[in-house]
């Protein structure tokens, strides 16, 4: 053998798991909600979703081609984030809104903080937070043929009955990906028995939001009142979607705990005391800002050093 | 407690079945053999031959030159052709005695040795340092000097090491089979030499065969109990599969000992019961010779200094260029660049991949999602050492506690974005231990 062999440092072998079959199955287990709110809210949704998932993906083909930067859409991250923006707006929007979105997304929230991996904010949920801002009227405007009045949360806000039934298939108004709890689960279940993520965040932020009610909602434990603030709105999105996004949120096993409860302190904080009936993106994008002080604070002690040695 | 397991760990693919019903097939070298006078940690052997010189198998051709150091002893009778730097399977040189076999393998005279019951603690260990025993589980350790603690009597049990978790290997597992009176004999003798020990074999789940074994052989011996341990990469880690038998946790720069603990693998402790029970020094171990390029994947037995590609030839060469050749397993073995390299104390295997899709992979962006902190065996956080190591950081990588790495490789190989994290925090480790050293 007169050739050398290559080496390389240990080990010589590695999982199949990679980044981009993690999001292409992140991706997947979005489209139960999708899917459900393209039936619940017809071909306008679709076309939202399309619009929204293909400026994310061409704005980071373009910026990344302009940049003379390799070309990173093959890992599926900005599919993700086109179709959870997308999944976050209602279905009466503009064509151009998500294209706005999108580029905002993209651009603004992760590439010009170096990409995936260095964003410290949920890109979908800033760009969403960003046209909140920008175009409430738009945003916020959930009348379509088929629903006319409010959504179940604002209309429990101001003390209406609302069919909890309804609120977990998903037959209300609201966002295209937000309104149907089962579908919602359904892909959860799909990215946890995957153990592409864990129940640390949703468990802890659904958990530690439900105690807040109990305590300060205003309506003691009330069984129904508590199911439909669970199924309304963003928050099974949020809690299982959005507040496990890796970049996003912290990598050590306590901080997940902690930045959950932080989640569903102010998630309640904002439902309960706020003006508007929705808090879940702004108490996400909060908690994304708190990350790397989470992390700071809660690195975990190595294997076998004990607390006294630590000093040394 | 024991935990028969322990946090973090992975699950790769074991590659076992290649050769685990293999019988353990008996090898004699061919060509030169080669000694390198350092197969052990610690100071390298003085040779005290010369060029020229005839030997005998048994013959000690190397002295111990310190008190953590080994001998070293002719596997095979012939002449001291040179003494020369050679290289090893693990990439660096060493001194070697290269002697020319005259395949007519004549004997020492072996000792008169005295019955177990007359010997005391001191003669067993000075038999075992004797012999040139090292752990044989990969590490070199000169096992006499472990079998030394400061208190012997604050040792409570002696663990075999038998749940050989590195992908691939099935030479313990061989072992266990064929010959686990031989195994239990070394344990039995290292219990011996503590007055407070009890020995346990400890085994992972994946081996139900060699578990019954034990349990058959110690039924009626309440001094040695066999563990049962949950089959995961790195279980026989040292400090894994002390906290897996007895709850006990110790950092890396703790001892075994400081946890009432010995821990000896399975080949060491055959060595063990030759080197005190028969007198004989350690000359040969058993060898798996592995992975999908291999014609006949096999487990030898080989006398210590065989050239490798002898054992690859005996096993029908390669079905195609193999892409890979590791001595030891794909998790922790070092990749070699060339076959001719001599078996040493510590060469446990030899595993020859038709692909390598690792060495030409390329990195990208960490995703924070903190697989690499689940699988740690250590409970450390990769991802923050790794980029600490990019950044020169050396003050974070201390205080992240860097050092307590054991470089199992558990983050590398579990990583979504192929980030070199093993190899990152490896090269940092080994800057600070040499620094260290300089002080």
């Amino acid at each position: 053998m007169s050739d050398m062999m290559k080496v390389s440092s240990n080990p010589h072998v590695r999982s199949k798991v990679t980044t981009s079959n993690i999001m292409m199955w992140v991706v997947i287990s979005l489209l139960p909600a999708a899917g459900y709110g393209v039936y619940n809210f017809g071909v306008d949704a679709l076309i939202i979703l399309l619009i929204s998932v293909a400026s994310t993906v061409l704005t980071e083909l373009i910026y990344e081609k302009c940049m003379h930067k390799p070309v990173t859409i093959g890992d599926y991250s900005a599919v993700v984030t086109g179709l959870l923006l997308g999944m976050n707006l209602p279905s009466t929007v503009p064509w151009w809104l998500p294209v706005i979105g999108g580029v905002f997304a993209i651009l603004v929230v992760k590439m010009v903080f170096g990409g995936l991996g260095q964003n410290f904010m949920n890109p979908a949920l800033g760009a969403r937070c960003f046209l909140l801002i920008s175009f409430p009227a738009l945003m916020t405007n959930f009348v379509t043929d088929t629903y006319t009045g409010a959504t179940p949360l604002a209309a429990l806000k101001n003390g209406e009955s609302v069919t909890v039934m309804d609120m977990i298939i998903g037959r209300t108004g609201g966002t295209i990906g937000e309104t149907s709890m089962i579908a919602i689960v359904i892909g959860a279940c799909i990215l946890i028995m995957l153990g592409i993520i864990d129940l640390k965040i949703p468990g802890s932020y659904i958990v530690s939001f439900v105690i807040f009610l109990c305590l300060f909602g205003g309506h003691g434990i009330d069984p129904v009142y508590i199911s439909a603030q669970l199924a309304g709105g963003g928050l099974m999105l949020g809690a299982f979607f959005m507040a496990t996004d890796y970049v996003t949120s912290p990598i050590t096993n306590r901080g997940k705990y902690i930045y959950g409860i932080f989640l569903g302190v102010m998630t309640g904080i904002f439902r309960c005391f706020g003006s508007s009936a929705e808090g879940v993106s702004y108490a996400i994008i909060l908690g994304n800002l708190l990350v790397p002080l989470i992390e700071r604070y809660t690195m975990p002690r190595a294997f076998g050093i004990r607390k006294e040695a630590k000093k040394a | 407690m024991a935990r028969l397991t322990f946090v973090g760990g992975i699950h790769p693919y074991e590659g076992k079945e290649l050769t685990k019903d293999k019988p353990i097939k008996t090898v004699l070298p061919k060509g030169d053999l080669v000694y390198p006078v350092s197969q052990h940690i610690g100071a390298p052997a003085t040779p005290i031959v010369a060029v020229g010189d005839h030997v005998l198998t048994g013959q000690k051709i190397a002295e111990a030159s310190g008190f953590v150091s080994a001998p070293v002893y002719a596997t095979v009778s012939g002449t001291v052709k040179a003494i020369e730097p050679r290289r090893l399977a693990t990439g660096g040189m060493s001194n070697s005695i290269i002697v020319e076999n005259d395949e007519k393998y004549e004997e020492v005279e072996w000792p008169q040795v005295k019955s177990l019951e007359e010997m005391t603690a001191e003669e067993k260990v000075a038999a075992i340092r004797e012999a040139g025993v090292v752990g044989m589980g990969g590490a070199g350790f000169p096992t006499a000097v472990k079998m030394a603690p400061k208190e012997p009597e604050k040792i409570e049990y002696v663990i075999a090491n038998c749940s050989e978790c590195e992908p691939y290997l099935t030479s313990d597992y061989r072992r266990m089979i064929e010959e686990p009176e031989l195994v239990l004999s070394g344990l039995r003798v290292a219990v011996s030499i503590f007055p407070n020990a009890r020995g346990i074999l400890a085994v992972e789940d994946n081996k139900p065969d060699a578990i019954a074994k034990f349990k058959e052989l110690t039924k009626d011996d309440q001094n040695i109990s066999v563990k049962t341990l949950q089959t995961k990469y790195p279980q026989g880690a040292e400090r894994m599969l002390i906290y897996a038998c007895t709850g006990r946790k110790i950092n890396s720069s703790m001892l075994p000992a400081d946890a009432g603990c010995i821990v000896d693998n399975v080949d060491t402790l055959c060595a063990i019961s030759r080197a005190v029970v028969e007198g004989k020094p350690l000359m040969e171990r058993i060898v798996t010779i592995t992975g999908d390029a291999v014609v006949d994947p096999c487990n030898y037995k080989v006398r210590i200094g065989t050239n490798y590609r002898e054992l690859i030839d005996d096993a029908g060469g390669f079905v195609s260029t193999p892409a890979k050749i590791i001595s030891g397993g794909p998790m922790m073995g070092f990749a070699v660049f060339d076959l001719d390299v001599p078996t040493t104390k510590t060469a446990s295997a030899l595993t020859c991949l038709s692909e390598d899709a690792v060495s030409e992979m390329a990195p990208s962006a960490c995703i924070n999602c903190g697989k690499c902190i689940e699988v740690c065996p250590g409970q450390i956080v990769p991802k923050t050492l790794a980029d600490a190591v990019e950044h020169g950081d050396e003050a974070t990588f201390l205080k992240e506690y860097g050092m307590e790495c054991c470089e199992c490789g558990c983050c590398s190989y579990i990583c979504p974005a192929r980030r070199q994290l093993t190899q990152l925090i490896k090269g940092m480790r080994k800057i600070q231990l040499a620094n260290k050293k300089k002080k």
